[in-house]
C-alpha cells in the first residue's frame, strides 16, 4: 500500500505553517523589567521624553512608532496575538474602546491616578469607575487670527457669535475668505464643530435639539455669507492650516500642534483667542491629547515598570518639558497656568483646556457612533441637501 | 559550443500486455499526479476559500474591537444584515455603486474602443504615444488620487484655473454633493482607459488583414467594414473586457477614499467604502463583513458569465 505515503505528505504539508508560526510566537514575552516597549503615533522627536524617564527608572527601551492611521488595527492584531507592548499610547477618545476590550489594565494597581490634572482627562480616561490612561499633555482648538489682516480691517478679536460672523464677513475680500474651519467627514470635522454645539449647549446623547440646530445654523450662515470656502467640507485641519499660511483665510480653528508650521511662515504675525461663543461666556471645546497606558501583557513585571514609566512621563516637571517638545499644554493645572504665562502662543489654549470636555465623558466607547452622525449632519446642512434642523433629525435617526 | 538536438522518444498508444510491477507503477503514476494537485489545492483552500468562509461566518457575529482581546464573537444570527438593509446608507451605497460601475465601464469602453482603433493605423510616434497612454496604469492609485484632489479643488485648482481663463466660473467638483460622484467617475475612468485600449487593441491585432482587404474589394469599408467584421471578431475580447472591468469596478475603494472619503454627505458612498467604513472606522467587522459579503455576491455573478463567455470562446 502506498497510500500511507501520500497522507504522511499532506500532513507534512500542512504542518508547514503551523511550524512557521510556531517560530515566530515566542521571543518576544520575555521581556524582564529592566527593558520596555513602547509603541505610539508619534515621531522620533519624541524619544528624549522617553529617554528622560528611562534614565531615572534605569531600564532600557524599544520604541515603535507606528503611522497615526495604522495604530488602533495595529493594537487589535497585537490584542490577537498576545504582543502587546509594554507601554502604549493611545488617542484619548479610543481609550475607553480599547479598556472595553480588556487589554489595557487599571492604573490605580500602579498607584497612579489623574489627581491636579484638568478634569476632562479624568473623564476621558475612566472606564467603569476605572481609570486606564494618563495624559502627560493636552490640546485643544482655538481661533487662530491673522494680526496684520485684522489691525488693517480696524478689528479686534471676536468673542461672540454676532461679532465673528460680522468680522468674518468684513474680513473677505478678493480670494482671501474671513473665517475658515474644517467641516470634514471625519472624527476632524466633529472635533471641529464641537466647540459651537457644545459652547450653546448642545449635547451627543441627543444632537436633535434647538441648541445644537443653533450651532450647525451659525456654521451654515458663515458659508452663506460667504464668509467661509464651500470647501470646507474637504478640508482637513492641515488644509485649514495651508488655507491660513497662504493668507487665503483671516481666521481659523486649529490647534497648537499647527505651530510649528505657523512659525516657520515667513511674514506671518498671528495670535489665538478662545472660540467664540454665543454669548462670551467661556469656550467648551474638546479636550485632545494622547494617554499612555499600561496592557494587560501577563508579565506583572514588566507591566509594573511600565506603570512606573507611565507615572514618570505624569510627573509636572516632565509634563511641562513634555510641553516644550511638542507644543501642547500641560495637564497638571498648576503646570499649565505656569506654562501659559511664559508661553504667549499657547495662552488660549491653556484657557481653553481647563474648561474642556472629553469626547467619551458621555458616551464612553459609543462615542465613535454620535461622531458620526454629528459629522454626517454638518454635511447634509453645508452642501445644502437638507436644512440644518432637517439634516439633525435625519443623522440622529440613522441606524449606522 | 553547440546544442544538438536529441531524438525524443514518443510514448507509444498501443496498450501493452499487463506485467507485473505495471499496477504500482499506475498507482505511482496516480500519486504523483495527485501530488501536483495538491500545493494547488492547498494554496486556493487557503488564501481564497479560508477568507470566504471567515467572512460569511464573521457576517453572522456580533465582531469587534472585545474580539480580538477575547476572541469571543457571539453569534447574533442575521441581525448585521438586518442593519444594514434598513440603513438608508445601504440604499445610497447600491446606487452609487450601480452609477459608478455603469459610469466608469461605459465611457473607459467607448474611449478605449476609440484609442484603440485609433493607434491600429501605425503612424510616426504611435508606439511612444501609445506607451504613455500606460501611465494612469502605473502610478500609485493613492498617489493617482492625492494628484487628482489637487486639480480638482474648487478655489486652486488647476483644472478650474484652466477653465477661468475661458471665462467659466469655479466648478465645485469635490464640493457640490450632485457633481462628487461624476467627478470620482471621471478619474475612475481615466484610470481605466489604458487597460481597455491595451486589452482591445491586442484584439484588433489579431484580426486578419485580408478580411479587410476581401471586404474593400467588395466596397465595404469605414463603418460597414468595422460593423460586419471588425465588431464579430472582438467580441470574445470585448465581453472579457467588460466584465473584468465591472468585477475590478464594484472594488475601487482606495481611489474614492483618497479623493472624497464618501463625502460630502454620504454622495460618494458606495458598498466597497461602506463596508471599509463599517470594519476599519467603526471597528464593526461583522456589519463590515456583511456588507461585502453582498458585493461578494454581486462580483461572484459577474465571475460566472466572465466564466461562461471564456468557456464558449474556447469551445468555438
Amino acid at each position: 500500500m502506498k497510500k500511507p505515503r501520500l497522507i504522511a505528505a499532506v500532513a507534512a504539508a500542512a504542518l508547514i505553517p503551523l511550524a512557521l508560526a510556531g517560530c515566530s510566537g515566542s521571543g518576544s514575552s520575555s521581556g524582564s523589567a529592566k527593558s520596555l516597549t513602547i509603541e505610539d503615533y508619534f515621531t522620533s522627536s519624541y524619544n528624549p521624553i522617553y529617554n528622560k524617564c528611562a534614565k531615572q527608572l534605569g531600564i532600557t527601551l524599544k520604541i515603535n512608532h507606528v503611522a497615526g492611521a495604522g495604530l488602533i488595527s495595529k493594537v487589535l492584531q497585537q490584542a490577537s496575538s498576545k504582543t502587546l507592548p509594554d507601554v502604549l499610547m493611545l488617542d484619548n477618545p479610543d481609550v475607553q474602546q480599547i479598556a472595553e476590550s480588556g487589554a489595557l489594565s487599571p492604573l490605580s494597581d500602579y498607584g497612579l491616578s489623574a489627581k491636579g490634572d484638568v478634569p476632562a482627562v479624568e473623564k476621558a480616561n475612566t472606564y467603569k469607575g476605572k481609570l486606564y490612561g494618563l495624559q502627560p499633555v493636552t490640546n485643544s482648538i482655538a481661533l487662530y487670527y491673522n494680526k496684520k489682516l485684522l489691525s488693517a480691517a480696524g478689528i479686534t478679536p471676536p468673542k461672540t457669535w454676532d461679532e465673528l460672523r460680522a468680522d468674518a464677513k468684513k474680513l473677505t475680500k478678493g480670494s482671501t475668505y474671513g473665517f475658515a474651519m474644517s467641516n470634514i467627514n471625519t472624527y476632524e470635522g466633529t472635533w471641529q464643530f464641537l466647540p459651537f454645539m457644545w459652547g450653546n449647549g448642545g449635547d451627543e446623547k441627543n444632537i436633535d435639539t434647538t441648541a445644537t440646530t443653533e450651532a450647525l445654523q451659525f456654521d451654515l450662515s458663515l458659508q452663506s455669507d460667504g464668509s467661509m470656502s464651500k470647501s470646507s467640507v474637504n478640508w482637513a485641519q492641515a488644509d485649514v492650516n495651508n488655507q491660513f499660511i497662504a493668507g487665503k483665510a483671516a481666521m481659523m480653528i486649529n490647534g497648537p500642534w499647527q505651530l510649528p508650521a505657523l512659525n516657520a511662515a515667513k511674514g506671518l504675525e498671528f495670535d489665538s483667542v478662545p472660540i467664540p461663543t454665543k454669548t462670551g461666556s467661556p469656550t467648551v471645546a474638546p479636550l485632545g491629547g494622547e494617554a499612555f497606558t499600561v496592557p494587560e501583557t501577563g508579565n506583572k513585571a514588566s507591566m509594573t515598570t511600565a506603570g512606573k514609566f507611565v507615572g514618570c512621563l505624569n510627573t509636572s516637571k516632565m509634563q511641562t518639558y513634555n510641553a516644550g517638545v511638542t507644543g501642547n499644554v500641560p495637564t497638571n493645572i498648576v503646570a499649565s497656568k505656569a506654562w501659559g504665562a511664559s508661553h504667549p502662543q499657547v495662552a488660549s489654549f491653556v484657557t481653553t483646556v481647563q474648561t474642556a470636555r472629553a469626547r467619551t465623558g458621555e458616551l464612553g466607547p459609543d462615542w465613535p457612533k454620535a461622531a458620526t452622525k454629528i459629522y454626517t449632519a454638518v454635511q447634509l446642512a453645508l452642501t445644502g441637501k437638507a436644512t440644518p434642523a432637517a439634516a439633525l433629525k435625519q443623522a440622529q435617526s440613522q441606524s449606522q | 559550443m553547440s546544442v544538438t538536438a536529441q531524438p525524443r522518444v514518443r510514448p507509444t498508444a498501443t496498450p501493452l500486455p499487463m506485467r507485473p510491477g505495471q499496477r504500482r507503477a499506475r498507482i505511482l503514476a496516480n500519486t504523483m499526479r495527485w501530488l501536483f494537485v495538491i500545493p494547488a489545492a492547498i494554496f486556493v483552500a487557503v488564501f481564497f476559500g479560508y477568507p470566504i468562509v471567515k467572512n460569511i461566518v464573521m457576517s453572522f457575529q456580533d465582531y469587534g474591537t472585545r474580539t480580538f482581546f477575547t476572541g469571543e464573537a457571539p453569534w447574533v444570527g442575521i441581525s448585521n444584515y438586518v442593519q444594514v438593509f434598513s440603513s438608508s446608507l445601504f440604499t445610497t451605497s447600491l446606487i452609487n455603486t450601480g452609477l459608478f460601475t455603469v459610469g466608469s465601464i461605459v465611457m473607459q469602453f467607448a474611449i478605449g474602443l476609440g484609442l484603440a482603433l485609433f493607434f491600429k493605423r501605425n503612424f510616426p510616434l504611435s508606439g511612444f504615444l501609445r506607451g504613455l497612454l500606460l501611465l494612469p496604469w502605473l502610478i500609485p492609485l493613492i498617489a493617482s488620487s492625492a494628484i487628482w484632489k489637487w486639480l480638482l479643488d474648487q478655489g486652486s485648482g488647476a483644472l478650474n484655473q484652466g477653465l477661468a481663463l475661458f471665462g467659466i466660473p469655479a466648478v465645485p467638483w469635490l464640493v457640490d454633493p450632485n457633481l462628487a460622484l461624476v467627478a470620482v467617475i471621471g478619474v475612475n475612468i481615466w484610470l481605466g482607459i489604458p487597460f481597455n485600449t491595451t486589452i482591445l487593441y491586442s484584439g484588433l491585432q489579431a484580426v486578419p488583414e485580408e478580411l479587410y482587404e476581401a471586404a474593400s474589394l467588395d466596397g465595404a469599408t469605414g463603418w460597414k467594414a468595422f460593423r460586419h467584421i471588425t465588431w464579430p471578431s472582438i467580441r470574445s475580447v470585448v465581453s472579457v473586457v467588460i466584465v473584468l472591468g465591472v468585477v475590478y469596478t464594484l472594488k475601487v475603494v482606495d481611489l474614492i477614499l483618497g479623493l472624497t472619503g464618501g463625502g460630502p454627505a454620504n454622495s460618494t458612498q458606495t458598498l466597497a467604502t461602506n463596508a471599509y467604513h463599517q470594519s476599519f472606522v467603526n471597528f464593526e467587522f461583522g456589519v463590515g463583513a456583511a456588507v461585502s459579503n453582498v458585493l461578494i455576491v454581486v462580483s461572484f455573478v459577474f465571475a460566472m458569465v466572465y466564466l461562461a463567455i471564456t468557456r464558449k470562446a474556447v469551445d468555438e
